[in-house]
């Protein structure tokens, strides 16, 4: 049913309709309002059974999970940055467990400085997790994940994050056709744990394993992933057929044929990378688009072979490897690696800064001269950098620096309170 | 054929033997029928107070909820002696996550149980007193204030055995750890506020709160037992002597714990709902030096450079137990 509403109300509804039986919930922006929406509809008896949990942490809320999903019950929990940093320890033992936890990312920054904005520095520290993370493009396009998820997930046995731009799309109001009870019911069959704690057939989860089989139980929750670069289009394809829609899927191309350059991107920007293209391709440039919708498994092959007929391409994130560059970039570097193409990183919109058209138009034109460095910073106020890294060369004590990045920017008073 | 006559009381203990007992009032552990929910052949020390109380405890909510139970234990020394894979101990659902979420993960294993209309199936959460009061305390407050239907029982050995004997929130002033060395003009650790955590729950007003220790037994299967007719968040605390990391004689464990009650250093008492419902009487009031000689974590405050007043100070603690809990037989106190 075509609906004008919140993405993040409309992925509520999303996970309402996959039945999911235990919530647990912990407020942090900008994920608050699917709970919020979620905790309603138990409340009203509108979602049922399922128990909804209020904890007192994001530690607490993955662990209940962890709990819940081991006892056999299909959980669902949302986090965002600082939330999910808290929970880290119980991420990584969700995944080493091998439980199918489905996980909404509202990716948002990570302080110091405090900053709620959007970028993907929460979900792609959590790369190494072990954890599955589908990046959606649009509202529709999250409301459609979460759904593959709980099924991607539940097949492997391995816990997924859906990670959808925090304010950019969970705030969002735009029109989302969301699907009827009895296709998802087609579409996703009830939880058959692989494992699960039941007094009829008692087992120990969880025990201490040695150097003995570490290895292998480690490389089989690798194995996992890599059958997940074969399902995650199976189950794109079984979900047209079902809601008539593509979604989902590894990557997704656009304009990409006889492109030169190609823009590598994940989330919603691609929306406006799109934009610039139209308008590139419109003078003759010869440029497309790659979107990864799977960041993790990461599909190594599929990224490969479309841009392999290319001559460069960029990677614009929203995310930094502090002291190296690009996250992402480094894994589609791994994927060309040996083919000879020119590969350039662009950090860009970090802490919810605004990448509009025109610097894409004038980042997207330097690639495709190749006049850019290897890694550039979108937008960045080299004034500003400058001025404090001079102020640390003259001052011992030269504050805190972002307070002088106001000051020194204009926004806060005219002149830095430290010289 | 050897003859062994028949003790109808332990040598030294005021324990009655359950050969004068009728059936039904006999302890669970002298049922042929018990679960043995944690099988022999784990690698707990010689004399080990957590193993023998886990023991107890476990068969007495397995007793009581006709084996339908399942366990979400924190890290630890229990999780590590009764594991590794494949050499499981639990002979019941057992999970081990984290050190620090174990009352979470039992929220959650009961959530799962009440959404699948499973009403029978009882959670036990279990850690020592690192994994309760300090790094898993949040998880069980909150566990508590939600009343959650998890019975959390802390097995406190008082410090961080498991990683090697250091302090944890629940180490006694002046006991020597690893990380409360007796050097100093002050040796060992330090004289702080304390951390009270059956006090703590009980602030929560949950509906049962109830120490024990592992010198008596019965006592510790009869709260066990109690604790597993209620629903709603409830707290065991079971005082576990530990020989490695108190510098102990093995054999000494069950006469350590009962000096701790005897003494006053720990008071053994149940209540319901915050308010104190009973408590266990001192039999025979002994100073506490007699409970603090025979371990090596306090030997530096006797011998050649002994430290009295610091001996005092613990007796002050004891003391004011004994006052606040009403230890003593009526008109003693």
């Amino acid at each position: 049913m075509l609906k004008q509403t919140e993405g993040s109300k409309a992925v509520a509804e999303a996970i309402a309709l996959c039945r999911p039986e235990v919530i647990c919930a912990y407020p942090i922006s900008p994920q608050t309002h699917i709970v919020e929406a979620l905790g309603e509809m138990v409340k009203a008896g509108e979602l049922t059974p399922c128990e909804f949990i209020n904890v007192e942490s994001e530690f607490a809320a993955m662990s209940v999970a962890i709990g819940s999903s081991a006892a056999g019950a299909r959980s669902y929990t949302a986090t965002a940055s600082q939330g999910l940093l808290f929970m880290v320890e119980a991420v990584y033992n969700a995944a080493g467990l091998g439980l199918p936890i489905v996980m909404t990312v509202a990716n948002r920054a990570i302080g110091a400085p405090i900053n709620i904005w959007n970028d993907h520095s929460d979900s792609l520290s959590q790369r190494d997790s072990g954890w599955m993370q589908l990046f959606a493009e649009t509202n529709q396009e999250a409301v459609d994940l979460h759904i593959q998820a709980f099924r991607l997930a539940e097949e492997l046995s391995m816990p997924i994050m859906v990670c959808m731009d925090g304010f950019i799309l969970t705030h969002a109001f735009e029109r989302v056709d969301i699907p009827s009870q009895e296709q998802v019911d087609a579409y996703l069959p009830p939880f058959e744990p692989r494992q699960v704690l039941d007094p009829a057939e008692p087992m120990s989860i969880g025990a201490m394993v040695g150097p003995e089989a570490f290895m292998e139980v480690k490389y089989l929750a690798h194995a996992k992933q890599m059958q997940a670069i074969e399902l995650i289009p199976k189950l794109a394809d079984e979900f047209k057929n079902i809601f008539g829609r593509d979604s989902g899927g590894l990557i997704r191309t656009y304009q990409i044929e006889d492109a030169e350059t190609v823009v590598i991107a994940m989330g919603s920007i691609l929306g406006t990378i799109k934009d610039v293209v139209d308008e590139m391709r419109a003078e003759g440039h010869k440029i497309g688009v790659l979107g990864i919708i799977s960041f993790r498994p990461f599909p190594l092959e599929q990224v490969r072979a479309a841009l392999i007929k290319s001559k460069r391409f960029i990677v614009l994130e929203k995310s930094l490897a502090v002291g190296m560059g690009g996250i992402v970039a480094t894994n589609v570097r791994m994927a060309v690696t040996g083919s000879g193409l020119r590969g350039f990183t662009a950090i860009a919109g970090l802490g919810g800064r605004a990448i509009p058209k025109s610097s894409l138009h004038k980042l997207f034109r330097q690639a495709e001269q190749e006049e850019l460095e290897a890694v550039t910073f979108v937008d960045l106020d080299w004034a500003a950098v400058n001025k404090q890294l001079e102020r640390e060369k003259q001052t011992r004590r030269s504050g805190p620096i972002a307070e002088n990045m106001l000051h020194d920017k204009g926004i806060v008073g005219v002149s830095a309170k430290f010289g | 054929m050897s003859f062994q006559p028949v003790k109808f009381y332990q040598t030294g203990t005021l324990t009655v033997g359950n050969r004068l007992l009728a059936q039904d009032e006999r302890s669970v552990q002298a049922n042929q029928m018990r679960s043995n929910s944690i099988n022999s052949g784990h690698r707990a020390c010689q004399g080990c107070g957590e193993a023998l109380g886990a023991r107890y405890a476990i068969d007495a909510a397995m007793a009581e909820s006709n084996g339908q139970l399942i366990a979400a234990n924190a890290t630890g020394c229990l999780e590590v002696f009764s594991t590794p894979y494949p050499e499981s101990s639990w002979q019941l659902p057992w999970i081990h996550s984290l050190f620090g979420n174990a009352p979470a993960v039992a929220t959650g294993i009961a959530a799962a149980m009440k959404v699948k209309g499973r009403n029978d199936v009882r959670v036990v959460a279990q850690g020592g007193d690192g994994g309760t009061t300090d790094i898993g305390f949040g998880c069980l407050s909150g566990m508590f204030e939600r009343n959650d239907d998890v019975l959390y029982i802390c097995y406190d050995n008082q410090g961080y055995m498991n990683t090697g004997v250091q302090r944890s929130s629940a180490t006694p002033p002046a006991a020597r750890t690893a990380t409360t060395m007796p050097v100093g003009p002050e040796p060992g650790n330090v004289f702080g506020q304390g951390k009270n955590v059956p006090e703590i729950a009980m602030a929560h007003n949950i509906p049962y709160v109830a120490t024990a220790t592992v010198a008596d037994l019965r006592d510790l299967e009869y709260k066990v037992r109690k604790a597993m007719q209620m629903r709603g968040a409830r707290y065991i605390q079971i005082f576990v002597p530990c020989p490695l990391g108190w510098g102990a004689a093995s054999h000494d464990t069950i006469r350590l714990a009962r000096l701790a009650k005897e003494t006053g250093m720990f008071p053994v008492f149940e209540a319901e709902h915050g308010e104190v419902t009973s408590v266990l009487k001192i039999r025979n009031k002994v100073a506490v030096e007699e409970y603090l000689k025979p371990q090596k974590r306090f030997a530096h405050l006797f011998g050649k450079h002994a430290h009295p007043e610091t001996v005092a100070r613990l007796q002050a603690i004891a003391d004011r137990n004994i006052r606040k809990y009403k230890l003593l037989p009526e008109g003693e106190n």
